[in-house]
């Protein structure tokens, strides 16, 4: 049986917020007067990860997704609830908890910007207790499966962003973690860099069993690496399971374009009892709920003469989308 | 290349105060109040501006940047305390303005053969040690007002309340036996004197209580270790992980 490696239970986080209204006025007021409110931006969550899980932690820009992965990887302390990690409670930031995990975020970078990534490789080699064969040879598998090879002996400053990118990878996997937290590791990245990046995360997992827990906007690495998904919502989770049911949930039909040899045959469609969306000569748009696609499409071809039909599958941002817009979206 | 080479030398010409310090003293024959000849005091003002290079402390400042703009955040998740990494880095700087220190001092030897003096060596090695140990007060000092950016975000503000205290009383502008009896006993309780003035007087000849001076530098580097690891502790609790 697989077991849980991060458990968290119960788990809020409040911070803090001053708030500075404009002009000189506002400013001599918040100098002398400072307004604080505190303001719960992690509201008692609970889940579980299993060993070797990638989870996408999917909402809207504030919604609370990298706060939780701060928590998760101990960079900040809770205020109320539980997490273990890997056994650990991350906040402690013991050295064996450390070794174990990475975080990855889209917008910072750990390495040293006037020195070749190299450096930065030998640094955090020696930093998690490396000796210099091993760097070397994992330096060289990474690089292999990050297809960097050049770029190792050049300046960060001089990089591109996706070369930089992978270095970054390269420098916070060279001690093996077993636990990766991704902060949105594809921003900014052009289409083929992103996908190489899913490319090597997808062979990093299957090949280490690594968990992951990973935070993008950008959907298709959500729907290319992660089976299940946890939907944030103002701090509290609205959703935590898989990512096909989420999407069969949101999207509980599918919208079937047929085109009718003749206008008479379209009409005849049009009034069999479908749900016609639109109907323009002799093509029409049905929309079928999922579960009675095979059926409701066999009808249709062995009653109508039709000459073509297209399953049109609604784009996924959109459908997630409605999560992330809707705050009071009930999923 | 040639930005950084410019940048090391002008790190160490940055650090020329000593010197304007000296011309002063020695225009204006102050140094006759305190019965310190003119080639002792030259030669202390050299001391100084030696041990200002290989003690100067800049971890707050780097520190903030980092804290605020969010960069400590992965040096925090790594089994290496962030301080280490700028301890290492203030090493690294020392090493590489030594040639640039040696030039200068060079030149001062050019224009002052007079001053020219060989110490014997174990005052040299005692003096080593003791600015390693006044560069490591100094770091202590700025790392604990550094961990302030946990509460304040702003503790590069605090650290120039201590910036004034540091150059008047260190050793830096005059020699601290230069002031009146009463202050002086006063001063000697604070560490400011500790990080320049004793290992200065110490290198250049001047006499000074070598046990009493690195018996009281020690004591400082313990007295201010455990409240460094306090204030680390608790600030971390407090970090926010801002800007990332």
């Amino acid at each position: 049986m697989v077991q849980n490696i991060i458990d968290v239970g119960n788990l809020s986080k409040s911070f803090d917020i001053s708030s500075k209204e404009p002009g000189l006025k506002g400013t001599i007021k918040h100098f002398f007067r400072r307004k604080t409110k505190r303001l719960k931006v992690i509201k008692d969550i609970s889940f579980k990860i299993k060993e070797g899980e990638i989870v996408g932690f999917l909402g809207a820009n504030g919604a609370g997704k990298t706060t939780i992965l701060k928590m998760l990887c101990g960079l900040i302390y809770p205020s109320e609830g539980s997490i273990l990690v890997s056994g650990y409670l991350p906040f402690r930031r013991k050295e064996n908890f450390l070794k174990n995990i990475t975080l990855i975020m889209g917008q910072k970078q750990q390495l040293i910007w006037d020195l070749p990534p190299i450096e930065s490789f030998y640094l955090n080699a020696s930093i998690y207790d490396l000796d210099k064969c091993e760097a070397k040879k994992r330096i060289k598998k990474l690089s292999e499966m990050l297809e960097i090879d050049e770029e190792l002996f050049i300046p960060v400053r001089k990089l591109s962003l996706g070369q930089r990118m992978k270095s970054e990878l390269l420098a916070a996997l060279i001690h093996e973690p077993n636990i990766l937290f991704l902060d949105e590791p594809t921003l900014g990245l052009d289409i083929n860099a992103q996908r190489n990046l899913r490319k090597f995360l997808q062979k990093y997992n299957e090949e280490t069993n690594a968990t992951i827990c990973l935070t993008s906007h950008y959907m298709k690495d959500i729907t290319s690496l992660c089976k299940r998904v946890i939907c944030v919502q103002e701090g509290a989770i609205s959703y935590d399971g898989k990512l096909d049911l989420l999407l069969k949930k949101l999207s509980p039909v599918k919208e079937i374009l047929i085109v009718c040899r003749s206008e008479e045959d379209a009409i005849k469609l049009e009034n069999s009892g479908f749900s016609v969306k639109n109907k323009i000569k002799n093509e029409i748009t049905i929309q079928i709920e999922n579960d009675s696609i095979t059926s409701s499409l066999k009808t249709i071809l062995n009653n109508f003469d039709i000459e073509d039909l297209f399953i049109n599958e609604p784009p996924i941002d959109e459908i997630i989308g409605k999560v992330l817009i809707k705050k009071d979206y009930e999923i | 290349m040639l930005e950084y080479r410019v940048e090391i030398a002008l790190w160490a010409i940055s650090g020329i105060i000593p010197f304007f310090m000296l011309n002063i003293w020695t225009n204006n024959n102050l140094n006759e109040s305190i019965n310190i000849s003119d080639i002792m005091l030259s030669r202390y003002f050299l001391c100084a501006f030696f041990v200002r290079q290989f003690s100067v402390v800049w971890v707050v400042f780097s520190f903030e940047e980092d804290s605020l703009m969010g960069k400590v955040s992965p040096y925090l998740i790594q089994p290496l305390n962030p301080f280490f990494r700028y301890f290492a880095q203030h090493l690294a700087e020392q090493i590489t303005r030594f040639p640039f220190a040696l030039i200068i001092a060079v030149f001062f030897f050019i224009f002052n053969p007079e001053s020219i003096w060989i110490p014997n060596l174990g005052i040299f090695l005692l003096s080593i040690v003791s600015t390693f140990l006044s560069f490591l007060i100094q770091f202590l000092i700025q790392s604990i007002v550094a961990c302030l950016c946990f509460w304040t975000e702003k503790a590069s503000s605090i650290e120039r309340l201590l910036f004034i205290p540091t150059l008047f009383l260190s050793g830096l502008l005059a020699p601290v036996v230069s002031f009146p009896a009463y202050v002086k006993s006063w001063i000697y309780l604070t560490p400011f004197p500790y990080l320049i003035d004793f290992p200065a007087n110490l290198l250049s000849g001047n006499e000074t209580n070598i046990s009493g001076g690195l018996s009281m530098q020690i004591l400082w580097i313990f007295l201010l270790f455990p409240f460094f690891k306090k204030i680390w502790s608790e600030g971390t609790k407090k970090y926010t992980a801002m800007g990332s």
